[in-house]
């Protein structure tokens, strides 16, 4: 078991890290299952090569399970093989049951949040001149019309934010708005979620289409405010 | 429907003609009825008013069909391109060395190449009638546009195979003083043939996707516009670089599959030793190939916004995280191959290198963990809630670009020094310099890391452009700087080292052998998954806003069943390859089977049937 149990310790030791760890950490969250199998599918692989790079350590950890499987009958062996042989079928009828059947939860499904744009909308750029008047005037804007969802600081913290799933967006992660060009933002402000494609389902986002309330050039301003707020710059190719 | 009628009147009248004279004419004809049916079935719709634009084929699809035969078509391509390059840089190296192995091991390489020439050229013609029969409206178009380039095509196509047979025919009777020289200029002007064959399609496939169209000059002008169009010399050097990887990794897969199966000493030691280099190719060509597909990427989003996000934020962003899975396991199989050959090769090493190896392979697949970690994670209802999203809150910053290219980064350098390690494993340095070289070279590698990362993280705090621009270039040019510092000074350093240990070849166990036919394998599942998703990235357009696919084909397929045809495609290259690989050795396998006096097998033996002509003994 020696050389055999550092690896299982190692898998158990990294499944409480990252199930109970690292979302304790400050500003994380817990993680979905997905994520945790593929780092412990990792740490599976890394066990593996290194326990394979030499014959004396493979035999050493290969070793105890070949002679359980294959070695002499003694001490009870055989009855532990057939509990193996009975146990471990269950358990991949147990998995495949509990991810195929039906429950009342939604479907787990990979939402596109950043849809490819129509047409029409690439290679727009923004008419309006970048001015401290024109980006104040699109703060006004914007904590007018979108600050009760994406928040004050542009955090995705608004008031009204805790209400919708999926979250509006937050602004000064720079994950977000600052991969896109400003042409991206304004097709999404302008359309809002029901203009979504469909890779952008399901749950589409909740974003009213602002092309009915406001004219496009608000639309700019506001993306300029945007920017300027959250501390972020468009993608740009100049 | 007008044309099927016709056709079965026809046979009817066939039958009725020959009744009586014996039942099994008959019934021959009705089978060759039956099966002809489906050709007056495709004719039909060819007969309809106006030009035909689409036929199609029952079953399976004639999108399906054109993709499986053009991904194949494509991945023997790949191959016959790679190999060449090596080939020739083996032969070399045994003309100006002297080491009369490498001459034969470019033989063995171009053996394989003459093998696998044939039948890529007939996946070529299969697909150019597939395409010319399914898709006459699009075809009629680039014809137009390129009829220049495809007469160049044709021409360089029959230079390609003249030169071919020439080297490789001519390889025995070439062996000596000036005819030598003549054999390796015979060689060059093969991959200088190769390389416009491979960059002369390049145009067509990238002018689908980003189309240059002047509607005025000649047709050599128009041609040429086309040609030079935004795509093309991104895809160019990354083909050519993939080309090289895929051929290393499938000559190494192999002469892992003859290493698992040869039985001599000599032919063990010979078939670890072609793994070896097989390896070594793959990986070189690795170290450069993330570079080049960044450079690619990077002029798509630039060409067109819409295209860039399809394939990095859109639909295709999940082709991505498989990729760096299947890029993981590529990393991580030729860093094991190195590793297990200090081992095994080299007697007594393991117990000084097996803490860096642990080190190594740590860093690797922490760097691997980072890459796969998607921006939007896929996660329940429940689990979305918790993170307050689909980011999660403190991974989230894992999934862009910045960090990808920051641990893309250290995977390549932690591979080279994997290679460097192999390299010195065994020596005991003895130049005077050797302790301030082996220190300037760790500072090198110690600052260059935490250059790469700082940058990387930096890339999270300017903006996109800065970064594009600027630090994932510099990210790129510290590690070449670092490669081209200690490659150099290693070998400067080895010069004078006096040997420990004699490498051991073929001592490696089976599991080397399996190592690399999991990495031929994961090259070929990565080429047609990329294939897809450049493919794909046009979505709806036969050609990129020109010619919109009109087809009831004209959806991207969901991802499960894209995931099929390539998977598909995988195994059926596998299989081909080795069926091709096992008619090329028959030949060796009869002659070291026959009795001595009639080892000779008959001149003008077909090469392309995969018969070796007669190997003079050269060792």
């Amino acid at each position: 078991m020696g050389a055999l149990g550092k690896p299982i310790i190692l898998m158990v030791a990294m499944y409480l890290f990252l199930k109970f760890v690292l979302p304790n950490i400050p500003g994380s969250a817990p993680l979905p299952s997905s994520l945790i199998f593929l780092y412990l599918l990792l740490t599976a692989s890394g066990i593996v090569i290194y326990e394979t790079l030499s014959g004396e350590s493979k035999d050493a950890f290969w070793g105890p399970m070949q002679r359980f499987l294959t070695g002499k009958n003694s001490g009870g062996l055989q009855v532990l093989r057939y509990g193996v042989l009975i146990l471990f079928p269950l358990l991949v009828g147990w998995e495949t049951y509990g991810s195929t059947a039906s429950s009342d939860l939604p479907p787990t499904e990979g939402r596109t949040i950043h849809p490819a744009p129509p047409g029409e909308y690439t290679g727009l750029s923004n008419p309006v001149p970048k001015t401290p008047e024109n980006i104040m005037q699109g703060k006004g804007f914007y904590a007018a019309f979108c600050s009760p969802c994406h928040g004050g600081n542009f955090d995705g913290k608004g008031p009204a934010a805790r209400g919708f799933n999926p979250p509006p967006a937050n602004f000064a992660d720079p994950t977000t708005i600052a991969m896109l060009q400003e042409s991206y933002l304004f097709w999404r402000i302008k359309k809002g979620g029901v203009g979504l494609p469909i890779e952008g389902a399901p749950w589409r986002s909740a974003m009213p289409r602002w092309e009915v309330e406001l004219p496009d050039e608000w639309i700019w301003k506001i993306i300029m405010g945007e920017y300027d707020g959250a501390h972020q710059s468009p993608r740009t190719w100049e | 429907m007008g044309a099927i009628q016709q056709g079965v009147g026809t046979i009817q009248r066939v039958l009725r003609a020959v009744r009586g004279r014996g039942g099994w004419l008959a019934v021959l004809l009705l089978i060759a009825g039956w099966l002809a049916l489906p050709s007056i079935g495709l004719a039909a719709e060819g007969t309809s008013a106006g030009p035909t634009e689409y036929r199609d084929i029952p079953y399976i699809g004639s999108r399906n069909l054109v993709w499986i035969v053009a991904q194949l078509h494509l991945l023997l391509a790949g191959f016959v391109l790679g190999v060449p390059i090596f080939a020739w840089l083996c032969e070399v190296i045994a003309w100006r060395g002297g080491e009369k192995r490498y001459d034969k091991l470019a033989k063995e390489f171009t053996k394989l190449l003459t093998s696998a020439y044939a039948t890529t050229a007939l996946f070529g013609g299969i697909l150019l009638f597939l395409l010319v029969s399914f898709y006459p409206k699009l075809m009629n178009y680039l014809t137009d546009v390129f009829f220049p380039s495809f007469l160049l095509y044709c021409l360089l196509f029959l230079l390609e195979t003249a030169t071919l047979y020439l080297y490789w025919y001519g390889w025995d009777a070439m062996q000596d003083g000036r005819k030598k020289t003549l054999h390796v200029f015979l060689g060059f002007l093969l991959n200088f043939f190769a390389l416009f064959i491979m960059i002369v399609p390049n145009a067509w496939a990238t002018f689908q996707a980003s189309p240059v169209v002047i509607a005025e000059g000649t047709a050599i002008e128009r041609a040429w516009a086309a040609t030079w169009n935004p795509t093309w010399w991104p895809i160019n050097v990354h083909r050519l670089i993939a080309n090289v990887v895929l051929g290393g990794y499938i000559c190494g897969a192999y002469a892992g599959v003859r290493y698992l199966s040869v039985k001599s000493t000599e032919e063990r030691e010979h078939y670890d030793w072609m793994g070896y280099v097989g390896n070594f190719i793959g990986v070189f060509g690795l170290l450069a190939l993330p570079f080049a597909g960044y450079w690619l990427m990077r002029e798509i989003y630039q060409y067109n916004q819409q295209m860039g996000i399809t394939l990095m934020g859109g639909f295709l962003s999940w082709l991505f995280i498989i990729q760096a899975m299947l890029i993981g396991v590529l990393f991580l199989g030729s860093n094991y191959y190195f590793w297990l050959g200090i081992t095994y090769r080299i007697p007594g090493s393991e117990a000084k290198y097996r803490r860096s190896m642990l080190l190594m392979l740590i860093s690797l697949l922490f760097c691997l963990a980072v890459w796969m970690t998607p921006h939007s994670l896929v996660a329940s209802i429940e689990e979305a809630q918790k993170m307050g999203g689909a980011h999660h809150p403190l991974l989230g910053v894992l999934g862009v670009m910045s960090a990808k290219m920051t641990v893309a980064n250290l995977m390549i350098l932690i591979t080279f020094m994997s290679f460097v390690m192999y390299w010195r494993a065994g020596k005991q340095d003895t130049a005077g310099w050797a302790k301030l070289g082996k220190a300037v070279m760790s500072a090198v590698l110690v600052l260059a890391s935490l250059a790469v990362i700082v940058l990387g993280v930096w890339g999270y705090f300017v903006p996109a452009i800065v970064r594009i621009n600027y630090f994932s270039t510099s990210q790129v040019l510290i590690v070449i700087f670092v490669i081209l510092t200690i490659a150099p000074l290693t070998a400067l350093l080895l010069k004078s080292a006096k040997t420990t240990t004699e490498m051991v070849w073929g001592s490696m166990p089976p599991r080397a052998g399996y190592a690399l036919v999991l990495n031929a394998v994961m090259i070929i599942l990565l080429m047609a998954l990329m294939g897809y998703a450049r493919s794909s990235s046009r979505v709806h357009w036969h050609v990129y806003g020109v010619m919109r696919d009109s087809s009831p084909y004209a959806y991207s397929p969901a991802l499960g069943s894209a995931s099929l045809i390539m998977g598909f495609c995988t195994f059926f290259f596998c299989i081909l390859v080795a069926f091709i690989f096992w008619v090329a050795t028959m030949g060796d396998k009869a002659k070291a089977a026959a009795p001595p006096g009639k080892r000779e097998l008959p001149h003008g033996i077909p090469a392309m049937a995969g018969g070796a002509p007669e190997e003079r003994q050269q060792t």
